[in-house]
């Protein structure tokens, strides 16, 4: 998360600078790359999409050609690198308060270079108050896009490509935040957007079967290619229904009962608050006699009942607290009740009653538990607020087909999700003044399953999920602080001739490890935690100033090395019997598997002992029965083939 | 200064009733909430159903055992998290096997967790009223109403009871044939009222042998009792009686075949409370009767007589026992059959204050039940039930009679401080739905907190006032007009109290303003909720009860054009004229029912 520089930290949202100068490559990183703009103006957040070619470096292998080579006598690598210069597809994200939007425009343009562009796309309530200063201020045009379109065509993109998007959010289970592996068929499914008031939407190819009010309506504007097909179907929404009670009668109902304006401070009093104050429970009806009833006393009969009796007067936290009760359990009561009649058992929420709150998503989940007795899932997003602006940007690429690429989430240029809970992460700065980014690289080929995997929806290639498991995850993010400096020294010898290479890879350093600190604060700020993602994260780091692979001459040396073994190994094992080249095989593999990456133990060893190899590593390994021993079944099994 | 309407009508406590009020609903619900907490459990949906597996107990006997499961089962649910006041849950309709399992006996210390039988009450029961209970009067009066039990041998069963039978269990009664009252009631002595059945036949009857714990007194009650002639009828006065969150409702019935002979019987407080009650329409400072509800020349339980409604508030219930015990209410020996929530919380109260052993009944089986009974028997020859012609068209719009003859299916929603939505099939099968914390209670204590007033009338006169859209973002105010991609009309509410977001907009709205706002979007959610689950349920009847609607033409003219319009015409709001009173007249039934089961 990027901070604005000139006010951010320390000062509070009301007392901001509107004139603030921003660190330019902090938040609207690549601008003279940039092209294609588009814009997602909601009550209090301003979402700016576009997209941008990144040029970096890319260490590529090339292999010699062996046909007239004797491998085995000279000392020249199996192959060769060459670090080249590519460019590649980046889409950016950034979220910032409305207050900001004038000087983030000013600053836009000053630093556009390309101009190609001459359209941008907004949606949101605010496009239209903003219509008159955006086109002067960038001087391009500005192409309204509907609101809801741009929410599920972001929604599906997100789904699509961003591992562990959806999550449930359970306070005080751990983990809080549980997330939902990508499920390959999510559709179709209902989306719950409170805004100001609240829709529920149906999506998918599934909602066109369904007749509805507006499906004659919908088929206009979304045809355009065929090999769209399949994402125009799933782009499609019916809408089902929608309420008047939302995030807006929280907002306006509540500064009316509070006289506290702001929609964050309004939750935090609710957080603070006691709704059984001004509530009528259950027991408040029957009587503390029959407090013997257990729980079923705290249900809330009359949301404010007590205030029609009482003449008290009732705190401000008390009566924000019982209102948020009361829009969040009408919201999913009628998110229940749509849900069962259309028959689905999974529901998205969006908008900016949920935006990551705690406080609501807990109420919200509450509520969905309490009227569906758990047969409905509430899920949460977490790039949620970015889902108008992602779709209204990929509105105006369809050109570009971006839905035909995958994409994935950089880690190093995005913030992640962060609470904007005070009582869970109480060092946190404050929310005000921050802007909050996301990046998107494009893959250079599209991601598909595994076709031998039996269920690829099941399939979790992770064995330990750090999120859950606050001792690994603790051992892990130790393990790759204490190796950073190791990372940082390789990485400035993996590029002798540069001059800034010391300079880069310290920034680097500066960068992965305060990644690694938000981690240990947030571990699920970027959806499970696990060893690949924070592998992941150090080579987005890495990326980010410039060093594709600080380990690829390390790696060319030891695949040398590997080669020169080879033929050896090979006849070795040819020697054997059956049975005995099986035990071999599988030695070696786990011998081989010491090696792999993040073994600090392996690391030492080799530090130490530099001709530490294979055999050496076979050596060490545990007699049999190992930790987890099923090689005499496996045995078995191969027997059976073999006959 | 205490307040009169409140959306009191039992929907709070309806809804309350339905979860607590007997032992199944109870545990039903702290399942619900315990199973919140741990969604490895979500799916199973066994402890809830288990509790549906349990033979119908006594309210208070389930109340032990759901106090004894709740807490145990609880612990992490719940916390400090509001939980709504949903939930559906689904059960059929029982007719308390009342009579073996009524409290009427609890012994005061009550709340062991055991579970008594009968006998042990019984005397439990009797000896811990000897003492308090006023001392028999030979021959006067004393109707012996609370040990009705030892009469359940009794064979034989008169007319008048199988008439009123007749009535309970078909829900049809032809309404009555009117007979001339005032005469009869002018000559004291003329016969013509009491119908030739009913002197001193019963005792004709050979008695049980009383059980082995009847101690004298109770055999010298149950003596006077049959000498009366009214075996198997309930003596007077007769009360049903439904304590709400808010409101409490009191139907009372007022015999007008009184034959001189039982004049003169009548004990002076019993008749001090029919004058009292009759020749007023306000009691104390808040207690109200709703003179034009009164259903004239009812036949009930083979009598003939008027039926009243009262209200007063919830919080003035204390006065009421108060009174109870200062006119020794408890030496009439009557059973009083209350519902509601406040039938469990003022339980102790009524009997440690006025010596009156409550019997508490199952608040959604009253509603029910009074519900097809009012209708049954109509509106003083005009029909019970009606709807809007036209709703969506506010010139042409206009109530009209509807009649409700076969009401089967039928979404009842019950709108009193909370809301209950229950799905009846037939008299005696009914499911709760589901229900919502946002009703009546909701109203008044926003309109209180947002405007200073007081009163549910005051309340509603400010709403019939003002305009909501001031208060309102409507679909007009974010897209210019009709949102036609999901076929939203421009005047559509797009946001309640959407526009309150800004300060201006604040500053420049009336209380009236606010109050209309608040009713508005009170009663459209309702209507919404009603609509999704006529919609779930295929059920396209919907009849809006509870006293949320009391003097409420606004909202009921809301749900009427809701129901019309999102359904294209295909669901209808229905209304009936005793809104709020049905959980009365179902506990006023009981009375009757629980008698003749013996």
């Amino acid at each position: 998360m990027a901070e604005c520089g000139a006010s951010g930290s320390g000062s509070s949202g009301d007392s901001l600078d509107k004139s603030i100068t921003l660190p330019p490559d902090e938040i609207f990183r690549n601008l003279e790359n940039a092209k294609r703009f588009a814009i997602d103006i909601g009550g209090s957040l301003t979402k700016l999409a576009y997209y941008s070619t990144v040029q970096h470096k890319v260490a590529r292998v090339r292999s010699f050609d062996h046909s007239d080579k004797d491998t085995e006598q000279d000392h020249e690598p199996p192959y060769e690198i060459s670090v080249q210069e590519e460019v590649t597809a980046r889409l950016h994200f950034v979220k910032f308060e409305n207050t900001y939007i004038e000087a983030c425009l000013d600053f836009i343009k000053d630093h556009l270079v390309n101009t190609e562009t001459k359209v941008i796309q907004a949606t949101g309530g605010g496009a239209y108050k903003f219509k008159d200063l955006i086109e002067e201020k960038l001087q391009l045009k500005v192409d309204k896009e509907d609101v809801m379109t741009c929410l599920i065509k972001g929604c599906n993109f997100v789904l699509k490509n961003i591992p562990h998007e959806a999550f449930m959010y359970q306070k005080g289970s751990n983990p809080e935040f549980r997330f939902q592996t990508n499920h390959p068929s999510v559709f179709p499914y209902l989306l719950v957007s409170i805004g100001s008031g609240v829709s529920i939407v149906k999506v998918g190819p599934g909602s066109w079967e369904t007749t509805g009010l507006c499906s004659a309506l919908l088929s206009t504007g979304c045809m355009s290619e065929p090999c769209q097909a399949q994402v125009e179907t799933e782009d499609r929404f019916e809408w089902i229904g929608g309420s008047s009670i939302g995030g807006g009668t929280f907002w306006g109902l509540g500064a009316l009962l509070t006289k506290t304006k702001k929609f964050d401070e309004l939750l935090h009093l609710a957080s603070r608050g006691q709704h059984t104050n001004v509530d009528m429970l259950v027991q408040d009806i029957y009587g503390g006699a029959h407090q013997t009833l257990g729980l079923s006393g705290n249900l809330i009969a009359s949301s404010f009942g007590k205030s029609a009796t009482a003449d008290t007067e009732f705190s401000k936290e008390d009566m924000a607290k019982s209102l948020l009760h009361m829009i969040s359990n009408d919201i999913g009561q009628l998110a229940c009740l749509y849900a069962r009649l259309h028959c689905l058992d999974r529901v998205y929420f969006g908008g900016f009653f949920i935006r990551g709150h705690p406080v609501t998503m807990r109420t919200i989940t509450y509520s969905i538990n309490f009227f569906s007795k758990g047969e409905v899932q509430a899920l949460f997003l977490r790039h949620e607020g970015y889902l108008g602006a992602i779709g209204a940007f990929l509105k105006g690429a369809e050109q570009d087909n971006p839905n035909q690429y995958s994409w994935e989430e950089n880690y190093a240029g995005s913030s992640g999700l962060m609470s904007s809970s005070p009582e869970l992460c109480p060092t946190q700065r404050p929310r005000s003044g921050t802007f909050d980014l996301l990046e998107m690289d494009r893959l250079e080929r599209p991601l598909v399953n595994l076709p031998l995997l039996l269920d690829p929806s099941s399939y979790v290639p992770d064995t330990v999920d750090l999120t859950d498991d606050a001792l690994a995850r603790k051992y892990w993010l130790t393990c790759f602080e204490e190796a950073l400096d190791g990372v940082v020294k390789r990485a400035v010898a993996s590029q002798p001739g540069s001059v800034d290479a010391a300079e880069r890879a310290e920034k680097f350093r500066q960068k992965y490890w305060n990644k690694l600190q938000t981690l240990r604060q947030q571990p699920f700020a970027y959806g499970t935690l696990t060893v690949r993602s924070l592998l992941d994260t150090r080579e987005h780091c890495l990326n980010e100033f410039n060093f594709p692979d600080p380990y690829s001459k390390v790696k060319q040396k030891d695949n040398g090395v590997a080669l020169k073994c080879f033929q050896r190994v090979i006849h070795s094992l040819d020697a054997l019997g059956w049975e005995e080249r099986q035990l071999a095989l599988v030695k070696g593999l786990l011998a081989g598997n010491v090696f792999d990456w993040g073994a600090k133990a392996v690391s030492d060893v080799l530090e130490s002992d530099p001709q530490f190899g294979f055999e050496e590593a076979k050596r060490k390994l545990q007699e049999r029965p190992w930790l987890v021993d099923s090689y005499s079944k496996w045995l078995q099994r191969l027997k059976i083939t073999v006959e | 200064m205490l307040k009169l309407g409140g959306g009191g009508g039992g929907g709070g406590q309806d809804w309350a009733c339905s979860v607590a009020g007997t032992g199944l609903g109870g545990e039903e619900a702290a399942f619900e909430v315990a199973r919140l907490g741990d969604p490895g459990k979500a799916g199973c949906r066994g402890p809830g159903r288990g509790c549906a597996g349990i033979p119908d107990s006594a309210p208070g006997v389930g109340m032990l055992q759901a106090g004894a499961g709740g807490p145990a089962r609880g612990g992490q649910g719940v916390e400090e998290v509001g939980a709504p006041a949903g939930g559906g849950e689904e059960r059929s309709a029982r007719h308390p096997s009342a009579p073996a399992l009524r409290l009427l006996n609890r012994k005061p210390q009550g709340g062991s967790g055991e579970i008594k039988t009968p006998e042990n009450d019984l005397q439990r029961g009797r000896l811990s009223r000897a003492p308090r209970a006023a001392p028999p009067a030979p021959g006067m009066g004393d109707h012996g109403g609370q040990p009705e039990r030892s009469a359940s041998h009794a064979p034989g069963t008169p007319a008048g009871a199988a008439a009123v039978n007749g009535v309970l269990h078909n829900g049809f009664h032809p309404p009555p044939i009117q007979p001339p009252r005032l005469c009869s009631r002018s000559l004291p002595g003329g016969g013509d009222a009491a119908p030739p059945r009913l002197p001193l036949q019963p005792e004709l009857q050979p008695q049980p042998p009383p059980p082995q714990h009847d101690s004298p007194a109770k055999k010298c009650r149950l003596r006077r009792r049959m000498d009366s002639g009214r075996k198997n009828r309930p003596p007077f006065p007769w009360f049903g009686m439904d304590i709400g969150g808010t409101l409490v409702k009191l139907v009372y019935f007022e015999p007008k075949d009184i034959t001189a002979e039982e004049e003169q019987e009548e004990v002076e407080n019993l008749k001090s409370i029919r004058k009292y009650l009759t020749s007023n329409t306000a009691y104390g400072k808040t207690g109200i009767r709703d003179v034009h509800l009164e259903l004239k020349n009812l036949t009930m339980c083979g009598r003939k007589g008027n039926l009243h409604f009262i209200r007063f508030p919830s919080c003035a219930m204390h006065r009421f026992i108060q009174m109870g015990s200062e006119k020794n209410f408890s030496s009439l020996h009557t059973t009083l059959c209350a519902t509601g929530g406040g039938a469990f919380k003022f339980e102790e109260d009524f009997r440690t204050i006025a010596d009156l052993q409550l019997h508490k009944l199952d608040e959604l089986d009253c509603l029910i039940q009074g519900l097809l009974y009012v209708d049954s028997v109509g509106f003083n020859g005009k029909p019970e039930c009606y709807y809007f012609e036209n709703p969506t068209n506010p010139e042409l719009c206009q109530k009209r009679p509807y009649c409700l003859d076969n009401p089967y299916p039928m979404l009842l929603v019950n709108m009193g401080s909370g809301v209950s939505i229950l799905a009846v099939y037939s008299k005696d099968n009914y499911k709760r739905v589901t229900g919502t914390s946002l009703g009546g209670g909701t109203f008044l204590g926003l309109c209180c907190l947002l405007t200073g007033c007081e009163t549910f009338e005051e309340a509603l006169e400010m709403a019939a006032k003002g305009d909501s859209t001031n208060v309102d973002k409507l679909v007009k105010d974010i897209y210019g007009g009709d949102y036609e991609r999901f076929g939203l009309q421009g005047s559509a509410v797009a946001s309640s109290f959407g526009n309150m977001m800004s300060k201006e907009k604040r500053d420049s709205i009336s209380k009236e303003d606010l109050a209309r706002a608040t009713l508005v979007t009170i009663t459209n959610n309702i209507g919404s909720i009603a609509r999704m689950c006529a919609l779930n349920e295929n059920i396209d009847r919907v009849v809006f009860v509870g006293n949320f609607l009391r003097i409420n033409m606004v909202s009921m003219k809301l749900l009427a054009y809701a129901m019309d319009f999102w359904s294209k015409g295909q669901l209808k709001a229905l209304f009936l004229e005793h809104e709020g009173y049905f959980g009365a007249v179902g506990a006023l039934l009981e009375l009757f029912k629980m008698t003749d089961d013996q």
